[in-house]
């Protein structure tokens, strides 16, 4: 049976990794990139019959779990190696091995002039293993695995120029900020075993409904923390720091970890569990405020930025933001639609950017391009038909997401959420316009020494691949799926998203009135949401309208006035904080890494200077003293040994008699 | 006719006598040779010990240990003489006290 073939798919990279990790140098880098991209093409292609396969399951079963072997078990915990597919994973695997592949062939010709290219390759391999374990792994704790394997391969390869203190700085910031949200993942990982004896994904999700309270505090609390450590992967506020820091990788690392696979597991871990944040309604209104909050404000930061990688990256910060206000208005649908449109348009941009970057010898400052339309067709072309996917423009597959998510954050949210996504997506369409304004258009700023130049085919190719990608993309979730059921992604997802909320809030109040509680009134919950042909088409034309006069926008001030920028901005004190993104990062500084370094050096001089290493020396110190006092004993003379053993015997002999 | 007129305690004193006299000997001299037959000495007092006990008891084992300790004895003066010898060779004295080099 195809299905059979599951647990080759991370394995594979992991070869790969395995065979350019320890053999890289000596086989040279054609091969090294051969086997870089193999692994991942085959591991796409094993998917592709693995889908066949799932596809061929008999009616009504929507899982297959494929056990390698029994990982541990202490008593009832048993925790297995084993693989799970299911609708969520199966786009999550095409997401990954088919993006990644696109990717690492981009890399071959991006990074042909490194000198460890092979040690690039291996992490770069490990990394899509581990972020297939991840999406793959069949309960909580093998996603954990996937989830820190990911996370340190990200520091690997953030701080891959690691001659460069600022990228080892950026490492470090991206692991320890990462850190904070793995710790409350793994508490919330305990938290689930503690009330259901298991972390099985089935299991847990298909017992959450009857032994949570709808709105309680128990599955409140596990869903913030499984938040929380979402919020860390995928750089959403408080923890969205380390992201644009991390852009000091290579290119195809921010494409492939930092824009379309890694910061999506977040997102990624959430729809896995929306049964359980289906019943906390509290932790749902936090997921849409941060979400629309972080989509907001990471945008206005974006406006401001000069680095042409760090405008990216606010903008894949704001991005995901609206994957997360998707999920915290209930539409899991569309935060993965968006999930999958997303990756394939930010990969593009990504991989445009390392192409200009590319052409023009590592020169990353917008203020230093301008003019490099005529010189590399190829890449602005592509580049701006992924901008126009981003600001949301018909037919692209970013308006058919955006729309979506704007859509729900309407009908099941409220219109502040509505109002934050609007606003986001106008400033979307603005700044990445501005990106494209100042980095191909207007009159050349670049280094009259540099000549601009096409990038290699290698790397253009996967340039149209993912453009297309974008173009395309959204015809996986044609709108109105409420009366033509036209949305594939819709009817795909539906056996994973499946929540029945009546027999839920049956459930929940058979169990208060059993602790003798008074169960809240819920009749209201039940009541079904209208949703009117008209309204959605009416959101679409008013999305559109924003994002065209976000484009305007930057027509404007980029091409038509290039001195507006200046005048408009003179002397307002707002745009001083955005630029210097709100002071957030000063703020973290002196709040939490001074303390810590402050308290460290105490502990370090008092605590392990004085108080260790003073035991320890000081024991030395005293067994040293006494043995010089008992050396003397030791005279050399061997009529003094005699004496001794005499003195010895006569006081054995006194003593025993 | 010798049980009556010499009784074991006499034996036992010389021995005793001669045991303390060896001790002393190895205490007090610094001679390399002297301290070696003061060992002996030592070595012999004990013999007369056990000789004197067997006769005593009517026992022969004595006699027999007695012999044992002149077989050590004998080679224990082989292997010290070359010891002495050798010490000598490195250093032309036979005072014990020039030797006090092996220690801390």
């Amino acid at each position: 049976m195809l299905l059979k073939l599951t647990c080759l798919i991370p394995l594979y990279p992991l070869i790969g990794s395995i065979i350019n990790g320890f053999f890289g140098l000596k086989i040279g880098k054609k091969a090294v990139g051969f086997i870089a991209c193999g692994s991942m093409i085959l591991s796409f292609l094993t998917s592709v019959l693995v889908y066949v396969g799932y596809l061929m399951l008999p009616e009504g079963q929507h899982v297959y779990e494929q056990v390698a072997w029994t990982w541990f078990g202490a008593g009832d915990f048993i925790v297995d190696f084993g693989f799970q597919i299911d609708p969520l994973t199966l786009v999550m695997m095409f997401v990954v091995t088919g993006v990644g592949s696109i990717i690492h062939v981009y890399a071959v010709g991006y990074m042909q002039e490194e000198f460890s290219y092979y040690r690039f390759f291996a992490y770069f391999n490990l990394f899509a293993s581990a972020m297939l374990l991840l999406v793959m792994g069949n309960n909580f704790l093998l996603m954990f695995i996937g989830w820190e394997g990911v996370g340190c391969c990200s520091y690997f390869l953030i701080g891959y120029y690691f001659e460069k203190k600022s990228a080892c700085d950026a490492g470090t910031k991206a692991f320890v900020v990462n850190r904070v949200g793995d710790f409350a993942f793994l508490l919330a990982v305990m938290y689930i075993f503690n009330v259901f004896g298991t972390i099985d994904f089935t299991d847990v999700m298909h017992a959450a409904p009857e032994k949570l309270i709808y709105g309680g505090e128990i599955v409140t609390i596990i869903t913030m923390l499984l938040f929380v450590g979402a919020t860390g992967k995928s750089a959403q506020i408080p923890l969205y720091t380390w992201l644009p820091d991390a852009m000091e990788g290579p290119t195809p690392v921010s494409a492939l970890i930092h824009a379309a696979t890694m910061v999506t597991a977040g997102v990624y871990m959430v729809v896995r569990c929306s049964v359980l944040f289906n019943l906390s309604p509290m932790t749902m209104t936090v997921v849409a405020f941060i979400g629309g909050g972080t989509a907001v404000m990471a945008a206005t930061i974006g406006m401001t930025q000069f680095d042409i990688k760090r405008v990216l990256a606010y903008s894949t910060v704001s991005q995901i933001g609206y994957m997360f206000l998707a999920c915290g208005v209930g539409a899991y649908t569309a935060a993965i639609f968006h999930l999958v449109t997303h990756a394939f348009f930010k990969a593009c941009l990504f991989l445009g950017s390392g192409s200009v970057i590319h052409g023009i010898h590592g020169e990353q400052d917008m203020r230093k391009m301008g003019g490099l339309k005529k010189h590399m067709p190829v890449t602005y072309w592509t580049f701006v038909v992924s901008t126009l996917a981003i600001a949301g423009i018909f037919p692209l597959s970013g308006f058919f997401s955006k729309d979506e998510v704007l859509y729900h954050s309407l009908m099941d949210g409220n219109i502040i959420f509505w109002g934050m996504g609007v606003s986001a997506a106008l400033l979307t369409a603005f700044y990445m316009f501005r990106l494209v304004f100042m980095t191909f258009h207007g009159e050349s700023r670049v280094d009259p020494s540099v000549h601009p130049h096409e990038s290699p085919k290698v790397m253009t190719m996967p340039l149209v691949i993912l453009a297309g990608l974008a173009t395309v993309g959204g015809l996986l979730g044609i709108p109105f799926h409420h009366w033509w059921h036209m949305h594939i992604l819709h009817s795909w997802l539906e056996p994973v998203l499946h929540f029945d909320l009546a027999s839920a809030l049956q459930h929940s109040e058979h169990m208060l009135h059993q602790a003798g509680q008074h169960a809240p009134s819920w009749t209201h919950l039940l009541e079904p949401t209208e949703h009117q042909w008209w309204t959605e088409l009416l959101l679409m034309c008013f999305s559109l309208a924003v994002a065209v006069v976000g484009i305007f926008g930057a027509y404007m001030f980029y091409i038509k006035r290039p001195d507006l920028p200046d005048k408009f901005t003179e002397g307002q004190w707002g745009l001083d904080m955005v630029q210097n993104k709100y002071y957030v990062d000063e703020l973290y500084d002196d709040a939490f890494v001074q303390p810590t370094i402050e308290g460290s050096k105490l502990l370090w001089k008092e605590c392990d200077a004085k108080a260790i290493d003073g035991t320890v020396n000081g024991t030395a110190k005293i067994i040293g003293w006494c043995s010089r006092q008992a050396q003397t004993l030791q005279s050399g003379f061997v009529r003094n040994y005699a004496l001794f053993i005499v003195v010895g015997f006569i006081s054995l002999l006194l003593v025993m008699f | 006719m010798l049980e009556e007129t010499v009784p074991l305690s006499h034996y036992l004193m010389l021995s005793a006598t001669l045991f303390v006299i060896g001790v002393a000997g190895v205490l007090i001299r610094r001679n390399v040779i002297v301290v070696f037959m003061s060992i002996e000495i030592m070595l012999n007092a004990v013999n007369i010990s056990l000789i004197s006990f067997d006769h005593y008891m009517n026992l022969s084992n004595g006699q027999i240990f007695s012999f044992m300790v002149m077989c050590v004895a004998a080679a224990e003066v082989s292997v010290g003489l070359a010891i002495i010898i050798a010490m000598h060779r490195n250093k032309p004295t036979v005072n014990l006290d020039d030797f006090n080099l092996l220690k801390w």
